[in-house]
């Protein structure tokens, strides 16, 4: 006897929908919470909602008043200078150190957990460390003095034109690990033949790296510097609690000042904008990337 | 494979120089939490004297103790104790039910392939990746009309949703290769959707368990943002009421209780770390170099 068609019919729809149904949750959730969630504040920014939402349609109004906002000009000055050095320094120092750890050292387990232990605390943990450790007055410089170095000055942190730099310094510390492990993963990955030649042709080590070790890691700059670019234009608990964006708006940038005018300020059109501007700054370099990342065969 | 082997192998020059900058740089990682530690310890009169890198002169857990029980952080005087089990409240639930729509997501979409499975993966990936100031005001909203604002339950939804795209891309990247043939041995077998999953895939998981967990985990933990943006008072996480014991203006700035507040923040996840470090590391590096 065989199995009547329609009750197979109905277990074979049902396996068939089953993944479905089960990755469905997850997708409404990311559908509602994530796209959904662009849709509306993207609404928020064309609209009148200052202190309370008010979804009458406003034109560009909050994006001219978000573009001729002094402070929005700095925040953007500011993510730039950081940015850029964030990103430059990390992938210099993160591959430097990779290179560095890859020569057969001895320690080499006990020193990759030093360098990238960081990156699992916090940044209000390491801000507030960072903070105290450059505390004009009693960190660095009271412990120079009391070594004997009286003349010694550091106050980057209550100094308009360096506070930023402090940031850099305390970001670079947090995430430089993160980064020589991308590129200690991508040397070892790395076809042996070509090096041996090498080694036999009697090429200087420099040369093996400059000429056929770096070049290959070119898809490791490129995670890195999408990981470091992201993480930069996210930063925000770091910048709280080191200099709280201060002093004065030294140190603003979007992250802080959408959060500013969102809940302190009470002008959410204006928040709307900047997010909305910090969004499509993100998706210009990251769709690119994920677009490459998933196109491409898998090895 | 890599030049590494010969490198400076000859040279007992260079391997002396090499080891001394990795040994500077070591030094120059360790010191923030060196000055913690020794801070932390440190009664505040010896703090405003002396040196931030000598060890304290009279030990005093004192700060400890402040901060645990009776530090002020707003109008409340009874240290992060509270804050800290809040963000346990949060983590616990969060991490599990992100991990668990990771793994049935990740076996979905690379077992059970179905047309535009590269779109919806494509799509929750993307999620990883946003500004969250994008949806800070509608999810300030939303919090608000499910009466889960200003709540650690409303934490661990919002935990959970922006969760979902790296613990689905872990389980992704795992089960891609996982053979297929095994799976479709079970299935001509007549074992259906949940039974090849527990009995075939999950029992093989557990690198990837490991690895989402450390990884959830130590996101949660410090997240700052949702924490600050959506929280206030005592429903509060540890690193919200960190920072607001850091920067309350009032009163003279008791740097060792500071700095012992911090030192309970960062333990859990230092503690993580250092127990799950190289399955932390390969997390890292599968989360963000194979995409």
């Amino acid at each position: 006897m065989s199995t009547s068609p329609s009750s197979r019919g109905i277990g074979d729809r049902l396996q068939h929908w089953l993944p479905r149904l089960v990755l469905s949750p997850s997708f409404v959730l990311v559908l509602f919470f994530v796209y959904g969630f662009i849709l509306w504040t993207t609404w928020i920014s064309f609209s009148n909602s200052g202190m309370l939402p008010d979804y009458t349609w406003a034109g560009t109004r909050q994006w001219s008043r978000l573009w001729s906002s002094w402070t929005w000009g700095i925040a953007l000055h500011n993510i730039w200078v950081f940015g850029l050095l964030y990103i430059v320094i990390c992938t210099v120092l993160g591959l430097l150190l990779a290179i560095l750890l890859d020569q057969r050292i001895r320690a080499e387990g006990t020193l990759r957990t030093i360098y990238l232990y960081p990156m699992a605390l916090s940044f209000i943990v390491t801000g507030t460390a960072w903070q105290w450790f450059l505390n004009p007055g009693l960190g660095l410089e009271r412990t120079m003095h009391s070594l004997g170095w009286e003349s010694f000055s550091f106050n980057w942190l209550i100094d308009a034109k360096m506070a930023i730099y402090t940031v850099v310094i305390a970001a670079v510390w947090q995430a430089t690990g993160f980064i020589m492990a991308m590129f200690l993963a991508g040397l070892r990955g790395i076809d042996g033949e070509m090096i041996k030649a090498a080694q036999i042709d009697g090429a200087p080590t420099w040369k093996i790296y400059g000429r056929i070790i770096i070049p290959q890691l070119r898809p490791v700059f490129l995670s890195a510097i999408v990981v470091l670019a992201h993480l930069a234009i996210k930063s925000f608990d770091l910048i709280v609690a080191m200099t709280g964006g201060g002093p004065g708006n030294a140190t603003a940038v979007p992250a802080t000042f959408m959060y500013s005018y969102a809940f302190s300020r009470n002008e959410m059109g204006i928040a709307a904008a900047s997010a909305v501007f910090m969004l499509a700054v993100i998706a210009a370099l990251i769709i690119p990337y994920l677009y490459s990342e998933l196109r491409e065969p898998r090895s | 494979m890599s030049a590494g082997s010969t490198v400076a192998r000859r040279n007992p020059f260079g391997r002396a120089l090499l080891y001394a900058v990795l040994l500077a740089f070591a030094v120059l990682y360790l010191m923030p939490l060196y000055v913690m530690l020794v801070t932390s310890f440190k009664p505040l009169e010896e703090i405003h004297q002396g040196n931030m890198l000598a060890l304290p002169e009279t030990w005093t857990f004192a700060p400890w103790r402040e901060a645990w029980g009776s530090a002020c952080i707003g109008l409340e005087c009874s240290g992060v104790h509270g804050y800290f089990f809040n963000s346990i409240k949060i983590v616990v639930p969060a991490v599990l039910i992100s991990g668990l729509l990771g793994a049935f997501n990740g076996y979905v979409l690379t077992k059970w392939r179905f047309r535009g499975h590269k779109i919806v993966f494509g799509l929750i990936l993307f999620s990883c990746f946003i500004p969250f100031q994008i949806i800070l005001l509608p999810m300030a909203r939303v919090l608000g009309i499910l009466h889960i604002a200003n709540s650690t339950t409303g934490l661990v939804l919002v935990h959970v949703v922006y969760g979902i795209g790296f613990t689905t891309l872990f389980f992704r990247n795992f089960y891609e290769s996982f053979p297929d043939e095994l799976v479709r041995a079970a299935k001509l077998d007549g074992a259906g959707f949940f039974t090849i999953f527990f009995r075939i895939l999950l029992p093989a998981s557990i690198p990837i368990i490991v690895v989402t967990i450390i990884w959830q985990f130590t996101n949660v933990w410090n997240d700052f943002l949702f924490g600050v943006s959506f929280t206030s008072g005592d429903s509060a996480p540890i690193t919200v009421a960190l920072n607001n014991l850091v920067n309350s203006s009032t009163g003279v700035k008791a740097y060792n209780v500071n700095m012992a507040a911090a030192m309970v923040a960062a333990v859990p996840t230092l503690i993580v770390y250092i127990l799950a470090g190289k399955y932390f590391l390969r997390g890292l590096m599968s989360g963000s170099v194979k995409g």
